[in-house]
């Protein structure tokens, strides 16, 4: 591996990320898998960096997991964005950010659309105007949530509590980094590093002090894929992409892999227990799963936040074992207490993956 | 203006080949050369197909015999100025020139393979272009070559024949180059496997089909239809080569030792600028447009500006000859008043 190499493409792909005045859009999903990861996010970057991230309650889907899906039109994907800029500009912001892929994706999509057809904009101007008597304006920057947390890498990297690194050893941490493909495959040059090397993750894994592992299926998707998983005909389709991903990392033991795609951490995670279900294999040590973050979620590991405060108890894969090599410390006694130290109940365990 | 100087920009075969006939036919041709050796790619190269000729040799044949051509050496043309009856040139060292015409033979660059991102060139450790292969055959050191590679890859097409790398044209040799490359190969590792993945193979030359055969049935050389999606590296530094097969298919994985990309001809960056001082004209391909493409491809649009060579399209061996000869005659024809 030349490192320069990809240094030199990464210098190719860069984009303007400003610091402040972002218009902050959720997940539709992410809430309820990774339910701490966008509360963080603004944690993070608003409140213990200082930056300027508006939200409102008004705003919903992108309707990108609709379009993607082939259950409402791009038209209706349009308008539906067409609104979310509206409410930005009602706010007086002008960038927008998004917590999910392919809202990313989609939003730059119906941009770029927009671009090379400004006569479907006016048609969804006046569309958004008939329905709601709204007006809006295209966003001066679009960004996805981590390539905030990309350009804020080293403002965490300075307030670190902890670093990707084993304790025990000083070793730095192997770190799979696993990229959702709306987020530069269909349009590279809006992502960092590009679509073939993006490095908007393995730039946050080197400025903690992990080790990034290039592995051959680096760029497969992680199995979600939409009507991979949707219909429910096809999720041997999904299982299948996955398994081929861990079986491609595994020569490399990974310490843990970091995401930045509402679909893939989950699925990522929770198909390492149905393989090892199926086939008995883990891929983890001493009969572990590969425990998969989001990036907020390890990024709030490195600022020192409690495990189990960032939602790490609802993964599938034990967490534990990282925690320990990190040396983060955590209580294995509150694992399962909620808000007000409810009990939140334990799941039931695998037969074959090793989990607490 | 009774000087019998003919500027020739460009020492690559095509330059020298012209300038050797023009010597001939008792001109006095000036060749200027931006790089510090003449010869251009040729020099670089080893054996020629279709009869595995040394580069070598061509090169001493091409240039044996032009004692009588000036030859300057990390040289640019800096201006060019028409006059009533020719023109007048000041070059990067200082040198002025007058002379009635010029031949443009500027050649070709070969294609930037970092560009195709998916391939890995520039990388991963183990992917070389036809160009540093063609450099190792002929002597020099490469580590990125290992000492007894099992399976080694050939992409053929790499930034030609690709709308989405501003290449549409076919660059003419690179089939040829990686079926002759292969062979070399598999002389010197017998053991090897060689794979070759092309999109459509066009073999239009003088032995140019038997030699694709020979390649096959001699040397098992095997010929996959279809373009590589992506490269990358296994844990053992081993590349892992994924492409689609496209008359068994079926998606393809291979694992090779060694990956050859078969990087395109793309007209020289400095083409555009010659163009510019002598009002000529480039094609949308980039290349240099000829008066027209199937009668006067040595003629400019411009009185005594004449082309030979990869300048105004990919071009072979052979025919760059043919072409340098031509354009000596051409140019010969147009200061006697013979037109």
């Amino acid at each position: 591996m030349i490192y320069q190499g990809k240094q030199k493409i990464w210098s190719e792909y860069q984009k303007g990320i400003p610091s402040d005045g972002w218009f902050y859009v959720r997940s539709c999903i992410r809430q309820n898998f990774f339910p701490a990861s966008e509360k963080f996010f603004l944690g993070i970057c608003r409140d213990t960096l200082g930056h300027d991230i508006y939200e409102t309650k008004h705003h919903t889907t992108c309707g990108g997991i609709a379009y993607h899906s082939d259950a409402i039109p791009q038209e209706t994907a349009m308008t539906i964005v067409a609104r979310q800029f509206a409410l930005m500009k009602e706010a007086g912001y002008k960038n927008l950010v998004t917590s999910c892929i392919t809202s990313f994706g989609n939003y730059t999509e119906i941009l770029e659309t927009w671009r090379e057809f400004p006569e479907l904009e006016t048609r969804i101007r006046e569309k958004l105007w008939e329905a709601t008597r709204r007006e809006f304006d295209k966003p001066e920057y679009v960004a996805h949530a981590s390539d905030l947390v990309y350009k804020f890498r080293n403002e965490i990297a300075e307030r670190a509590a902890h670093r990707l690194v084993d304790v025990h050893t000083g070793r730095p941490l192997r770190i799979v980094e696993h990229i959702g493909c709306h987020y530069s495959k269909m349009f590279p040059h809006k992502g960092i590093g590009g679509a073939e090397y993006p490095c908007v993750l393995s730039g946050m894994v080197e400025s903690w002090g992990g080790e990034v592992i290039d592995y051959p299926e680096r760029r497969h998707c992680c199995g979600f894929g939409f009507r991979q998983y949707m219909v429910k005909a096809n999720r041997g389709y999904s299982l299948s992409n996955t398994h081929k991903k861990f079986e491609s990392m595994e020569p490399f033991r990974p310490d843990a892999i970091i995401t930045n795609c509402p679909g893939c951490p989950y699925f990522l995670d929770r198909w390492q227990y149905v393989i090892a279900e199926q086939t008995g294999k883990t891929y983890g040590s001493n009969g572990f799963g590969i425990p998969v973050f989001t990036y907020e979620e390890l990024a709030g590991l490195i600022l020192g936040i409690d495990p189990w405060d960032l939602g790490l108890q609802i993964h599938q894969v034990a967490v534990e074992p990282l925690l320990d090599k990190m040396g983060v410390p955590y209580n294995p006694g509150t694992k399962y207490l909620g808000l007000n130290e409810k009990d939140i109940m334990r799941p039931g365990l695998p037969s074959a993956l090793k989990c607490f | 203006m009774d000087n019998k100087k003919i500027l020739i920009i460009g020492g690559g075969p095509a330059g020298l080949e012209a300038a050797r006939q023009l010597l001939r036919l008792g001109w006095e041709p000036v060749i200027v050369e931006k790089t510090e050796q003449i010869g251009g790619h040729l020099s670089r190269w080893y054996k020629l197909f279709p009869d595995m000729m040394p580069a070598s040799e061509l090169l001493e044949q091409l240039t044996a015999g032009l004692e009588g051509a000036k030859v300057y050496l990390k040289t640019r043309v800096a201006y060019m100025n028409r006059l009533k009856d020719g023109y007048s040139i000041m070059l990067s060292n200082g040198t002025g020139i007058q002379c009635r015409a010029v031949l443009i033979a500027s050649g070709f660059s070969l294609f930037d393979a970092s560009k195709k991102e998916e391939y890995g060139y520039g990388v991963y450790d183990r992917v070389i272009t036809n160009a540093d292969l063609e450099a190792w055959f002929a002597g020099a050191s490469d580590s990125r070559i290992p000492e007894h590679p099992r399976r080694i890859a050939f992409v053929h097409c790499v930034g030609s024949r690709d709308l989405k790398a501003g290449n549409s044209q076919c660059s003419k040799v690179c089939c040829m180059t990686a079926i002759k490359q292969a062979i070399e190969m598999k002389e010197r590792f017998p053991d090897s496997g060689i794979w070759c993945f092309y999109m459509d193979l066009r073999l239009f030359g003088k032995k140019y089909e038997d030699f694709y055969i020979n390649a096959q049935k001699d040397y098992g050389v095997h010929f996959v239809r279809g373009r590589v999606s992506e490269v990358s590296e296994a844990i053992d530094g081993s590349l892992v080569v994924k492409a689609e097969d496209t008359l068994a298919g079926t998606p393809v994985k291979l694992n090779a030792d060694l990956l050859v990309l078969m990087a395109g001809m793309l007209c020289n960056a400095d083409t555009a600028t010659l163009a510019r001082m002598v009002r000529s004209e480039v094609d949308s391909d980039g290349f240099l447009r000829s008066r027209d493409n199937i009668y006067r491809i040595n003629e400019s649009r411009r009185p005594g500006v004449f082309y030979a060579g990869a300048c105004t399209g990919t071009k072979t061996i052979p025919e760059t000859m043919a072409e340098a000869r031509a354009a000596a005659l051409d140019i010969h024809n147009y200061l006697c008043g013979n037109d």
